[in-house]
């Protein structure tokens, strides 16, 4: 624990990943209850190819991935009403695409591949003040975000039509949404990486529907799994010369596989 | 200046607001087949109407116009004497759709949640109203007598006590129009006969006008006071005493679309 109070590294990644794994875990609650979990892991490709760009051009990659990563979500929004295409295919067709093009300038280049793992794998402890500014600020605007509009959002997403029907127009929240899933993509890639950010999106908020009887119970519970997940999984990287990425996730999981046996208990 | 007509309500003593009208209204998805056709109808302030027709008849999507979420392919729709696409008061219109007690079992809402989301979606929730509008979600749960599940998970309510919350969430703004469109499918009859009583106080008590979207002909002839029949083309509209006595609905009865819950 004193680590934490000792290592400039540590502290600017314990402070990241918090804000950025509560972000998920707020925005993963509203996509799991859409059925719309998988949208993390299409946009999260598509910021790989977003992040090859940067690194092609010598930009900085986390602002060029988050500029794809937001025109990417707004092409799919697009696709799926010009296309007429369901969600889950216009996701399909822009994530391979944008994995295509990241191989392809990876290959190009001969040298990213290096910094490219990185990416892949989440490199939160090598996290520069710059990037952890920028992390934090974007996942408080999202937060925000979410906050300002959370009765629309829930009533949208609990009952679309009666919501529609209320004058809630669902097209600006849609878009929102996924603008904003685009961008904590985007920030959870450099906490947990591209293969594993949908788990950031997904795990919290699953963990916490366990035992949730109410919408800000769940909210409340997902943010405290996310909250758990990044410092026990940091302390454990750290501890036991682990990967942090896959430390983070492994123990949110296990905080899900808990939840999941108390809730299984509560009701036999 | 509203530019609410105003015209004879169904007993024919008091005058009536005209809250909507349904101009030569026809509907069709893309390049297919009509599915309305020419529909003409006004709602007054006061009517408990039914909306009775065969199954793909069209009713939802008369309402679906009505409440602008589908574009008519001809004529209009006049809320509260506006074009529909201009009407902006959408919480004076309340709205519980069909298959609404299809609730998402992993969907953590509480009774009050629900309600509250349609109070506090459409003003936010700013905290010097918040008392108000507290004060306001009990009354419509106290209205449809379920003020006593405001913290239970409404997934784990039965139809009809989720039916009953979802009244509540439409008529949480004090709406002036009601709409149901088969409310009370999959319910038992004794819940049936329970939530008519209840509409009719809403309708009587409230002064909430109706529309009700239903087969069952027990509604028609103990609670409603007009009724508007729907097959493509409107094929009756009127008081529901003349309905009994109508060609539509010796036709209707006698090709088995009406059912009755009473025993």
């Amino acid at each position: 624990m004193d680590a934490f109070f000792t290592y400039g590294f540590l502290q600017r990644a314990l402070f990241a990943g918090i804000f950025v794994a509560v972000a998920c875990s707020i925005l993963g609650l509203i996509l799991l209850l859409r059925r719309d979990a998988m949208i993390g892991h299409g946009l999260a490709h598509v910021a790989f190819g977003g992040v090859a760009l940067g690194l092609f051009l010598n930009m900085m990659p986390l602002a060029t991935a988050l500029g794809v990563a937001v025109l990417a979500s707004w092409a799919v929004i697009k696709l799926k009403e010009k296309a007429g295409l369901h969600g889950d295919s216009a996701i399909a067709v822009f994530s391979s695409v944008g994995m295509a093009i990241g191989i392809l300038l990876a290959t190009l280049a001969h040298n990213l591949n290096v910094d490219l793992l990185s990416f892949l794998f989440g490199d939160i402890l090598a996290i520069e003040p710059i990037e952890v500014w920028l992390s934090v600020g974007l996942a408080a605007a999202v937060v925000a975000s979410i906050l300002i509009n959370y009765h629309q959002l829930m009533f949208l997403t609990f009952d679309r039509e009666a919501a529609r029907a209320a004058g809630i127009s669902p097209q600006r929240l849609d878009v929102q949404l996924t603008v904003l899933t685009a961008i904590t993509v985007v920030l959870g890639m450099k906490v947990v990486g591209i293969l594993l950010v949908t788990a950031l999106l997904v795990m919290p908020a699953a963990a916490g529907l366990q035992l949730a009887s109410n919408f800000k119970q769940a909210l409340w519970t997902s943010a405290g799994v996310a909250f758990l997940s990044v410092t026990g999984g940091l302390a454990a990287a750290f501890a036991f010369d682990l990967p942090a990425s896959a430390a983070i996730v492994l123990l949110a999981f296990s905080i899900f596989g808990i939840l999941f046996l108390l809730r299984r208990r509560k009701r036999f | 200046m509203s530019e609410e007509k105003e015209a004879r309500s169904s007993n024919g003593t008091k005058k009536a607001l005209e809250l909507v009208r349904v101009d030569g209204v026809s509907f069709k998805y893309d390049a297919g087949p009509n599915v309305l056709e020419e529909i003409s109808l006004t709602i007054y302030e006061g009517d408990f109407l039914a909306l009775l027709g065969p199954n793909g008849s069209g009713k939802t999507t008369l309402v679906k116009v009505i409440l602008g979420l589908l574009k008519a392919s001809a004529g209009n729709v006049f809320i509260k004497g506006h074009p529909v696409e201009e009407f902006e008061d959408w919480p004076k219109i309340g709205y519980v759709p069909q298959k609404a007690t299809h609730v998402d079992p992993f969907f953590p809402a509480s009774v009050r949640e629900v309600v509250a989301m349609a109070l506090f979606s459409r003003s936010g929730a700013s905290l010097k109203k918040r008392k108000e509008k507290e004060k306001a979600i009990v009354t419509a749960l106290k209205s449809v007598g379920m003020e006593d599940f405001m913290g239970r998970p409404v997934s784990r309510l039965s139809g009809g006590q989720q039916q009953r919350v979802f009244i509540a969430r439409a008529i949480v703004h004090s709406p002036q129009l009601l709409i149901l469109d088969e409310p009370t499918a999959g319910v038992d009859a004794v819940t049936q006969e329970r939530f008519y009583e209840m509409l009719q106080q809403l309708n009587k008590q409230r002064a909430i006008t109706i529309l009700l979207v239903t087969h069952d002909i027990g509604v028609v002839t103990q609670h409603v006071n007009k009724v508007a029949c729907v097959n493509q083309r409107l094929t009756y509209h009127g008081t529901h005493e003349d309905f009994c006595q109508s060609e539509a609905f010796k036709a209707m009865l006698a090709a088995g679309h009406l059912v009755s819950h009473r025993h």
